[in-house]
């Protein structure tokens, strides 16, 4: 189980968050003017990188809040949290394994 | 290759065993091939095997970055079956488990499948709904289906519980009684023989790196064992699709997951068949060595690290203790996990990317192990004929773009 550091309760079990899925995807300021496939990218299409990831967590039975997090998908490493509407912190040097 | 026979075995016991040959090769790289497979996973030697024997496709590479069958082939609950709700997905689903009847004599090699059945529980009113739905659907499209109320739901499977006071009362189950299970690293070993037999080199510990696009066509991967050109590249590579996919630039609308499962000290046999139950999201059936072989859903995050948590474990437990009191002091021998390449309509991508000679599987989710024969049966047709056949057409990328998905979700008996 994850250990996750929420930005406003701190370190807490994963159970009590949920995943919300890749982080800084903006929805297409006016989706009318969008082709099909544009729509696509947006609606389904993932980076699902094996490395660091940026992604969405909801601290469902805490503080019922959304933040981001920097974490790695081999090593399962958080190196930051941030508030959604936060600056991006750079991705770490290291490559997550260790 | 050696043909398996009473007559071979009875000659090589005679030498005590000594005289049996390697299944398959272990060839070096060449510089070239018509097709590159990259996975050797169950589903990628299927489509070596199948593009050698009915397409006349043999100078065909498999390359694996590990051992073969040594990922998710090797490390699934091995449940076949094939009641699907929609028509797409029962045509394909449908066509592997026929498949699955026959593999054993087609390949000469002994895949255990064993059609013990698979029950799926309802445990309330919109299970119910749903459940006598897919039975109607499966009809329809000439998959066997049965409605089991209760008392039927216990003379079949008569451990479990379904006392009105359980804490999932079981008020009913769909039935499929040619699904159950097979071997599945027997599978894995008898399409690699079998492809190897017909002259495809399937190359282990040769991970790809690198895909080479020219003029918007692939002309060949690079790999840790060196480059080698390619008319044709087929990415087979499951939980690593999308890593492999973005050498070539593309984007698929895939997120990687851990899905774990277990197994249990062996018992005796007690369980007749596989039970599933969407609901609690469990599933369990007996293997031949009497282990309990359980699964349950993928963690919630993206992940390559072959490992989830225990909570999700501890869940799936709880829920396997309420519907079978009799495994209460059962204790587990181990568990493992597996990267599952999951679709935002749980269903597969089998197609022709935008890229020329570039195409791909994947996206099976936790349910891939099933579609092995059926899988690698239409993919080698696309790949020969650069064209999808009529029972992987629906199963495209652009699909996505145009609204055209395949929702499996909670419709396929069980999510995935």
């Amino acid at each position: 189980m994850l250990k996750i550091p929420c930005p406003w309760c701190g370190l807490r079990p994963e159970t009590e968050f949920r995943n919300g899925g890749e982080a800084h995807i903006a929805r297409p300021a006016n989706p009318f003017a969008v082709t099909d496939a544009e729509w696509a990218d947006y609606l389904f299409m993932r980076t699902n990188p094996k490395g660091w990831h940026r992604e969405r967590w909801n601290h469902a039975q805490g503080c019922r809040r959304w933040f981001n997090a920097v974490r790695h998908t081999v090593s399962h490493e958080i190196a930051a949290t941030y508030p959604m509407d936060a600056a991006q912190p750079p991705l770490p040097e290291h490559d997550g394994e260790g | 290759m050696t043909k398996f026979s009473i007559v071979s075995l009875v000659r090589n016991a005679l030498s005590h065993h000594e005289g049996w040959s390697a299944q398959w090769r272990s060839p070096e790289p060449k510089p070239a091939y018509d097709v590159v497979i990259v996975g050797a996973g169950g589903h990628g030697l299927a489509t070596a095997y199948y593009l050698a024997k009915h397409h006349g496709v043999t100078n065909v590479a498999v390359l694996e970055k590990g051992w073969l069958g040594g990922g998710n082939t090797g490390r699934n609950t091995t449940i076949i079956r094939s009641n699907y709700l929609w028509e797409e997905s029962a045509a394909i689903y449908e066509h592997s488990l026929k498949l699955w009847e026959g593999l054993s004599q087609e390949l000469n090699y002994n895949v255990m499948l064993s059609q013990r059945g698979v029950l799926n529980l309802c445990h309330n009113t919109h299970d119910i709904q749903e459940g006598v739905r897919r039975v109607n659907a499966n009809r329809l499209n000439g998959i066997d289906a049965e409605w089991l109320v209760p008392a039927q739901v216990k003379a079949f499977c008569p451990i479990l519980n379904i006392s009105p006071g359980a804490r999932y009362p079981v008020e009913g189950a769909t039935l499929q009684r040619r699904g159950g299970v097979a071997r599945h690293d027997a599978v894995a070993w008898g399409f690699a023989r079998g492809a190897d037999a017909r002259g495809v080199d399937i190359i282990q510990n040769c991970e790809v790196t690198g895909i080479d696009v020219e003029a918007g066509r692939v002309i060949g991967v690079r790999t840790t064992r060196g480059a080698i050109r390619a008319k044709q590249v087929a990415i087979v590579a499951a939980g690593h699709n999308s890593v492999v996919a973005q050498m070539a630039g593309l984007r698929l609308p895939i997120e990687s997951h851990p899905l774990q499962a277990l197994v249990s000290e062996p018992l005796k046999p007690v369980m007749p068949t596989v039970v599933m139950s969407n609901a609690v999201h469990v599933y369990v059936s007996q293997s031949d060595k009497g282990e309990l072989v359980i699964g349950a859903g993928v963690d919630s995050f993206n992940s390559y690290g072959q490992r989830g948590g225990l909570h999700v474990i501890e869940d799936q437990m709880g829920a396997i203790i309420e519907l079978f009191p009799i495994f209460s002091r059962l204790r587990m021998m181990r568990s493992w996990g597996g990267i599952v390449d999951v679709c935002p309509d749980a269903s597969p991508i089998v197609a022709k990317t935008p890229v020329g000679g570039l195409y791909i599987n994947g996206g099976w989710g936790t349910g891939g192990f099933k579609a092995t024969p059926g899988s690698g049966w239409v993919f080698a047709h696309t790949i020969a004929n650069d064209a999808p056949h009529p029972l992987n057409a629906a199963f495209t990328l652009e699909r996505f773009s145009s609204g055209a998905l395949i929702d499996e979700h909670g419709a396929a008996a069980v999510a995935h």
